[in-house]
């Protein structure tokens, strides 16, 4: 990949866990730990009933996130983590802006905007509009970019969700235990 | 009672029966053979407390003087054991006071279970009174920790907190339990955990690797072993033995790792790291090939990364896969229970000698004999050294006894001289360094195993920390050794400053108590030496006593521990004086 060892690069850990409170904690204490920070977030069901899937993302060094990772893994309730960067990952984001209804109709240049984007109007109030754009980061932060000399009354963008694009075997490991006990 | 007994017996017939969760909580210790606990109660945890009482005759609690206590006795009986130790406190302080004491257990893999109480359901999030996060508190320092907030939750939470503290790689596990679920009633039945599935406690060995590492250990010139404590958690002491012999290796132990081999078993080399022997360190860098066996290579062991071992092929025996590459890369990393990859290479291992590699050894243990050991251990200057008060209870022990130090420079002195024939003999805080473990655990220690002598030797600022303890001992007639190495100083800190902060000694000078009053306070049969024509005798003296014995042994104020790898230098510039 050309990439080493040592040198920077965003690398996106999934992790496959039991449905539990206070995970969370135990697995942001595990970055806590090692002052890395998490660049992103999203915890959500995944393909495996009652398993959970975090999506986390950080911009660190190979060295680090395999570190992590293993430490991620050995918690208890974890069943399997992995990393990936973003070549092997498709991966997005999701962004809501609110903005004033009034510009819809007198800014042209929002139109344009809005249709080449792909983005899309989710509601239209009396007061304001609510657009939602799915993409990548770069591709989210230039559309922000674009509607940010109008002004934008509230803007939030989610975590990465991700999947990978080789195999992530859940089912067999479950299968396994299941075997096995 | 009779009622209680029968309801128990159906217990284990797996047929249920109404009881509280207190009672419940109870007969899950029972079930898991637990006969001993250690803690401290209050309002949170008086339910369980209610039923610890009637049922005394099965279940023994030791009140502790302090809940940090309840964790390291826990840890000094599970030690010595090799059982999962129990402690229990109350929420808020009394669940705060066991922090310690679990991340000790955490960092130094010691199955305990802590049992807290907790507000009940409803205010959880009030601020109630004695209300504290304890399950976010001790995420980052336990193995496991849940709360149960139902009665019906405490049989299977019980359960997979026993079998996570003790399986793989152990390490404490917290369980909260609400006041409601204490008073609640469940229909209790209780099945031992066998298996979770997000968790694998041992890792598949895998053959190939086995298989070239036992090509690569026929093939070195200069093997050279370190093993750890997970020799002694694997109970792999037979094989570890076995593969020293068979190869002709020569063998270094960390603290953790010390007692798993005979100390005078002509193979055993040494204790490694900072304050370890010469040879061990500094051959480290000459070996060709290091088998490194259950051991995580801390810092203290390894100095400067950057120049450990480079030279050496490195073979890591490990079960937690964590640990592998964490901070030294191997070149064949054998994963899975060291008992089992033991095994399996043993069979592939071509007896060996090596005897040239090992009188480097010898040539080394030489030197430093010369400039450091004998003055350490045969002193003819005035003033006693800590080291000749060790030397004094090899002899009369005839290293059969359990070592139970704290931290600082009569630790390392303890570790180094003190000789022993049987495994699980040396007890010590190794990966927190937590003064004030010694007196606690010497007092698990000798509950865990009542038929073997104890002795714990600690130093007058550590012994501060943790003296309230002598009431146990004192109440149950203990008959534990209690050696102070009193320097009148935070004796490892006071070296640090003379060495690299030009003798500054910030608060490192403590003006102490007369220590023997306090322990006579205590009723203890207590001697001061500071003469060492009487260390003998009253040596002697204390470990035919029958009962507990306190010696404060009054030692050179001044004396630094040699051999010393400086913090950040490498096991090569590990300097004799
Ligand atoms: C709880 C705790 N606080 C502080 C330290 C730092 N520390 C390490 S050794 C030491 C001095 C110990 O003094 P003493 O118990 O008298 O033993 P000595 O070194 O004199 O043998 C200190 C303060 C520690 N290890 N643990
Ligand atoms: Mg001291």
């Amino acid at each position: 990949m050309g990439i080493g060892l040592m040198e920077k690069q965003w690398f996106t850990i999934s992790v496959y866990s039991e449905n539990s409170v206070g995970l969370l904690n135990r697995i942001s204490g595990i970055f806590l730990k090692r002052h890395i920070n998490i660049e992103s977030l999203n915890v959500s069901k995944s393909e495996i009933e009652h398993v959970s899937k975090f999506t986390i993302v950080v911009n660190t060094t190979e060295d680090w996130t395999r570190k992590i990772v293993q430490q991620i893994e050995k918690q208890v309730e974890v069943i399997k983590a992995f990393y990936h960067t973003d070549e092997e990952t498709i991966y997005q984001e999701s962004a809501l802006f609110k903005i004033k209804s009034a510009l819809l109709f007198d800014e042209p240049q929002i139109q344009n905007a809005i249709k080449e984007s792909n983005s899309k109007i989710v509601t239209v109030h009396r007061e304001f509009f609510v657009l939602a754009k799915t993409g990548r980061r770069h591709e989210i932060d230039e559309m922000h970019d674009r509607l940010e000399p109008f002004g934008i009354m509230q803007f939030v963008r989610s975590g990465r969700i991700a999947v990978s694009k080789a195999k992530m075997p859940i089912t067999e490991i479950l299968e396994e235990f299941h075997l096995n006990n | 009672m009779e009622t209680v007994k029968a309801k128990q017996k159906k217990t284990s017939t797996k047929k249920s029966v109404k009881i509280t969760g207190a009672e419940a909580i109870i007969h899950c210790l029972l079930e898991e053979g637990v006969d001993l606990i250690y803690g401290y109660p209050g309002g949170a945890i008086m339910p369980v407390y209610d039923e610890l009482y009637k049922f005394q005759d099965k279940l023994t609690h030791i009140l502790t003087r302090h809940e940090q206590g309840a964790t390291h006795a826990a840890q000094g009986y599970a030690r010595v054991s090799g059982r999962v130790g129990v402690a229990m406190a109350t929420s808020g302080p009394g669940a705060t006071n066991l922090v310690t004491g679990l991340a000790d257990a955490q960092i130094d893999s010691t199955p305990i279970v802590c049992i807290t109480g907790q507000v009940p359901r409803h205010l959880l999030g009030s601020d109630a009174f004695q209300e504290t996060d304890i399950v976010g508190i001790s995420t980052p320092v336990t193995k496991w920790n849940h709360q149960i907030t139902k009665a019906s939750e405490i049989p299977e939470v019980m359960a997979k907190a026993f079998y996570i503290a003790k399986s793989g790689r152990p390490g404490p596990v917290l369980i909260d339990i609400t006041k409601n679920a204490q008073f609640d009633e469940l229909d209790f039945s209780y099945e031992k955990c066998t298996g979770v599935r997000s968790y694998k406690p041992v890792p598949q060995p895998n053959l190939d690797s086995i298989a070239e590492a036992a090509e690569v250990i026929n093939n070195a010139k200069k093997p050279y072993i370190v093993w750890g404590q997970g020799i002694i958690l694997g109970k792999a002491e037979e094989e570890l033995k076995a593969l020293v012999e068979k190869a002709g290796i020569p063998a270094a132990w960390t603290i953790m790792g010390e007692s798993a081999i005979p100390t005078d078993h002509p193979l055993n080399v040494g204790m490694v790291g900072m304050h370890g022997n010469y040879g061990p360190n500094v051959l480290t860098n000459e070996c060709d090939v290091l088998l490194a066996i259950g051991m995580r290579f801390d810092d203290r062991v390894t100095g400067k990364l950057d120049t450990y071992a480079k030279q050496a092929k490195v073979i890591h025996f490990e079960i937690d896969p964590a640990e592998v590459g964490k901070n030294v890369k191997p070149d064949i990393a054998i994963l899975g229970n060291c008992k089992e990859t033991l095994a399996l290479l043993l069979p592939m291992i071509k007896e060996n000698e090596h005897q040239e590699w090992k009188a480097e050894f010898d040539k080394k243990y030489e030197e430093e004999f010369e400039t450091v050991i004998k003055n350490d251990i045969h002193p003819t200057k005035p003033g006693l050294t800590m080291g000749e008060v060790i030397e004094e209870i090899n002899l009369a022990s005839e290293h059969k006894a359990v070592m139970v130090t704290d931290v600082g420079q009569h630790q390392m002195i303890a570790c180094r001289y003190a000789k022993f024939k049987q495994t699980k003999s040396n007890i010590t805080s190794g990966g927190l360094g937590t003064m004030g473990f010694a007196l606690p655990a010497a007092i698990g220690a000798k509950q865990g195993a009542p038929e073997r002598q104890v002795v714990t030797i600690i130093g007058d600022g550590g012994y501060q920390m943790t003296i309230q303890e002598l009431g146990v001992i004192f109440q149950h007639n203990l008959g534990i050794k209690i050696v102070v190495l009193n320097n009148d100083h935070l004796g490892m800190v006071r070296q640090w400053q003379e060495l690299f902060f030009e003798r500054r000694y910030a608060s490192t000078i403590m003006t102490n108590p007369d220590f023997v009053k306090i322990a006579e306070g205590y009723h203890i049969k207590s001697s001061r030496v500071s003469e060492r024509e009487n260390l003998k005798a009253t040596i002697q003296e204390m470990m035919a006593f029958e009962g507990p014995y306190f010696l404060e042994v009054v030692v050179e104020k001044e004396d630094n521990v040699f051999p010393m790898i400086p913090s950040g230098a490498s096991v090569s510039d590990i300097r004799l004086k």
